[in-house]
C-alpha cells in the first residue's frame, strides 16, 4: 500500500504543478531567484578567497644573510624552516643570483652598475624569502628567527637581518583587511540568503493559500491530513528542482563568460571553479531548492489543515 | 445511529446558530431538515462532521461522542459519512473522474477498485460522458450529479446533502431529489438540509423543523402526507 500511495502522491503533485502552470511559474522564478543567489554568493566567496590568497602570496619575510655566510648553513637553516607547520614555502635566492636581479633591475643605471663593478667583491649575501599559510603566523616565524631559540641563536652569526618588522604594519593592516573581508562575505551572504528565502518562502505559501478549500474538501472526503500534505510537498520539491534547472541554465554561460573575459580581473577562473565544484556548490543548492520547497510548502499547507 | 443531546453552538461573534437541540437519527431513515436561513441546519451537518464542535452538549454517532475523536478517528468518520454541498465543493483542478477517484484513494482502494467503481457510479448519476470534464466545463446540475457520485462511491452509512438543490433548475433538483431517494432505498441513511417548501413535498418521510437555531418539529408522519 505504501507504494501505491506513494506513486498517487507523485502523480498528483506533477498534476497539480502542470495544472496550476501560471501559479507554478510564478514559483518557480521566485525560487530560482532564491537559488541564484545563493550561488551567486557561493562565486562571491571563491572569488573573495582567491583575491584574499593572491594578496597573501605577495607578503613574505626575507631573511638577509652576511655575505660570508656559508650556503650549507644557510641551506640547513631553510630545511628547518620548511619543517614548520607555518611556513607554506621557503625560496633560497643566493648571492650570485642576488647580485645578478640587482644588475638586471638596474640594467639602465649605469652609475649604480660602474659603482658595483668597483666594488669588486659581491657586495650582496643569500636570501630566504619564507611565505606563511596564513598572515598572521609572520609574527610566530619571525619570533622563531629573532627571538630566544635554538635556531635564533645557532643562526645570529650568519643573519644580518629579517624584514618582518618593516613590514609588520602592511602584515598588520593585511590580516585586518584579510578579516573585515571575510566577515563582510559572510554577513552579506546571511542576509540575502535570508532576504530571498523569506521570499520564496511567501511565494509557496501565496500558492498554497490559493488552493486552502481545496485543502479543506479532501479533508471533508475523508482524506487523512498526510494524504493532503504529501503532493504539495512533491509540488514544492518539483519548484526547487526545476528552480535549480534554471539557475544551471543561468550560471554554465555566465560563468563561462566571467571565465573568458574575467579571469585577470577576478584572480579566479569562474568557469574552472563552477564547473570543479559542481556538485559540491550545485549540489548543495538544489538541496537547498528541494528542502526550502518541503519546508515551506509543509508549513503553508498545516494552517488550512485544521478542517 | 446519529444523536444530538442538548447541543449548542455560539459562534465567536456571540451569534447562537443552536440552542439546546435533542434529536435521534436511525439507521436507514431518509430525514429532511428544513427551515430558513440561519437556522442552524448547515451549523447541525457541520456537527455530524466535526467540521465544528458543539460549544455545550454532545453528538454522538453511534453511541460514541465525535468530539472525543482523535484527527485519524474523524478521517474514519468522515469516510463513513458522503457530503453533498449546496455549492458542490468539488475539486477545481480535478477532473470528474479524478473527483471521485480521490475519495476512494484517500479511502485506501486499489488502483483496480477505483478503474471498475468510477465509472459506474458517473453512469449512475448519469455523467457518463463528462468523465473527463474539469469541474468549471460542467452546468450546475451536472455538478451537484458529480458530488452526490463522489459522496457516495465509498458506500457511507449517511449521506449529509446540504441544500443540494440550492443552486439548481426544478428539472435537476427532481433528479437529484430521486438520486438520494435511490441511495436512501439501497439502505443509507440520508440526511437532507433545505430552505425550499417544495422540495419537502416531494420527499416526505420524516421532516425536522428548526427556527432561530431550535427544533420546532419533528414530523415522523409525513410521508403518508404525500
Amino acid at each position: 500500500m505504501f507504494w501505491i500511495r506513494l506513486k498517487r502522491v507523485i502523480k498528483a503533485g506533477w498534476v497539480n504543478f502542470r495544472r496550476n502552470s501560471v501559479v507554478s511559474y510564478a514559483a518557480i522564478l521566485v525560487t530560482t531567484i532564491t537559488l541564484a543567489v545563493v550561488t551567486g554568493l557561493f562565486l562571491f566567496q571563491a572569488i573573495l578567497n582567491a583575491s584574499i590568497a593572491s594578496i597573501q602570496s605577495k607578503v613574505d619575510i626575507a631573511v638577509y644573510f652576511t655575505v660570508n655566510a656559508p650556503e650549507d648553513q644557510i641551506l640547513s637553516l631553510e630545511g628547518t624552516l620548511q619543517k614548520m607547520p607555518e611556513v607554506a614555502s621557503v625560496q633560497y635566492i643566493s648571492a650570485d643570483q642576488q647580485v645578478l636581479a640587482f644588475r638586471d633591475r638596474h640594467s639602465n643605471d649605469y652609475l649604480t652598475l660602474q659603482a658595483l663593478d668597483e666594488l669588486g667583491d659581491n657586495p650582496f649575501g643569500g636570501l630566504l624569502q619564507i611565505t606563511a599559510k596564513d598572515p598572521s603566523q609572520y609574527e610566530a616565524i619571525a619570533q622563531v628567527l629573532e627571538g630566544d631559540t635554538d635556531i635564533a641563536h645557532d643562526n645570529s652569526q650568519i643573519i644580518q637581518r629579517i624584514n618582518y618588522s618593516q613590514n609588520k604594519d602592511i602584515i598588520d593592516r593585511l590580516n585586518n583587511l584579510i578579516f573585515n573581508a571575510r566577515r563582510f562575505g559572510l554577513i552579506l551572504t546571511l542576509i540575502l540568503s535570508l532576504v530571498s528565502i523569506i521570499i520564496m518562502h511567501t511565494t509557496i505559501r501565496l500558492t498554497i493559500y490559493m488552493a486552502r478549500e481545496e485543502i479543506g474538501i479532501m479533508r471533508l472526503v475523508g482524506a487523512s491530513g498526510s494524504y493532503v500534505r504529501a503532493p504539495f510537498l512533491v509540488q514544492g520539491m518539483l519548484y526547487g528542482a526545476f528552480a535549480w534547472l534554471l539557475t544551471n541554465i543561468v550560471f554554465f554561460p555566465l560563468t563561462y563568460l566571467a571565465g573568458d573575459k574575467l579571469t585577470d580581473l577576478l584572480g579566479i577562473n569562474l568557469y574552472s571553479y563552477y564547473t570543479s565544484h559542481f556538485f559540491s556548490v550545485s549540489g548543495l543548492v538544489l538541496l537547498i531548492g528541494l528542502l526550502l520547497g518541503m519546508i515551506s510548502s509543509l508549513m503553508a499547507v498545516r494552517r488550512y489543515l485544521n478542517v | 445511529m446519529i444523536k444530538f443531546v442538548n447541543v449548542s453552538k455560539v459562534y465567536p461573534n456571540g451569534s447562537v446558530a443552536l440552542e439546546n437541540v435533542n434529536l435521534e437519527i436511525g439507521k436507514g431513515e431518509f430525514v429532511t431538515i428544513v427551515g430558513p436561513s440561519g437556522a442552524g441546519k448547515t451549523t447541525l451537518n457541520k456537527l455530524m462532521l466535526d467540521e465544528e464542535r458543539p460549544t455545550e452538549g454532545t453528538v454522538l454517532f453511534e453511541n460514541v461522542d465525535i468530539n472525543t475523536f482523535s484527527r485519524s478517528q474523524i478521517t474514519a468518520l468522515r469516510r463513513r459519512i458522503g457530503t453533498v454541498f449546496q455549492e458542490f465543493r468539488l475539486l477545481p483542478n480535478k477532473t470528474a473522474y479524478e473527483n471521485i477517484a480521490f475519495a476512494m484513494e484517500a479511502a485506501g482502494k486499489s488502483d483496480e477498485e477505483i478503474v471498475s467503481d468510477v465509472p459506474h457510479v458517473l453512469q449512475l448519476v448519469d455523467m457518463a460522458d463528462r468523465m473527463f470534464h474539469f469541474p468549471n466545463q460542467l452546468s450546475g446540475g451536472e455538478k451537484q450529479r458529480l458530488a452526490i457520485a463522489r459522496a457516495i462511491i465509498n458506500q457511507p452509512e449517511v449521506l449529509i446533502a446540504d441544500e443540494p438543490t440550492g443552486n439548481l433548475d426544478s428539472r435537476n433538483t427532481a433528479e437529484v431529489i430521486e438520486i438520494l431517494k435511490k441511495i436512501n432505498d439501497l439502505g443509507t441513511t440520508v440526511i437532507l438540509t433545505t430552505h425550499d417548501p417544495q422540495l419537502i413535498k416531494a420527499v416526505g418521510q420524516r421532516i425536522i423543523s428548526m427556527e432561530r437555531g431550535r427544533v420546532v418539529g419533528d414530523d415522523q408522519r409525513a410521508a403518508t402526507v404525500i
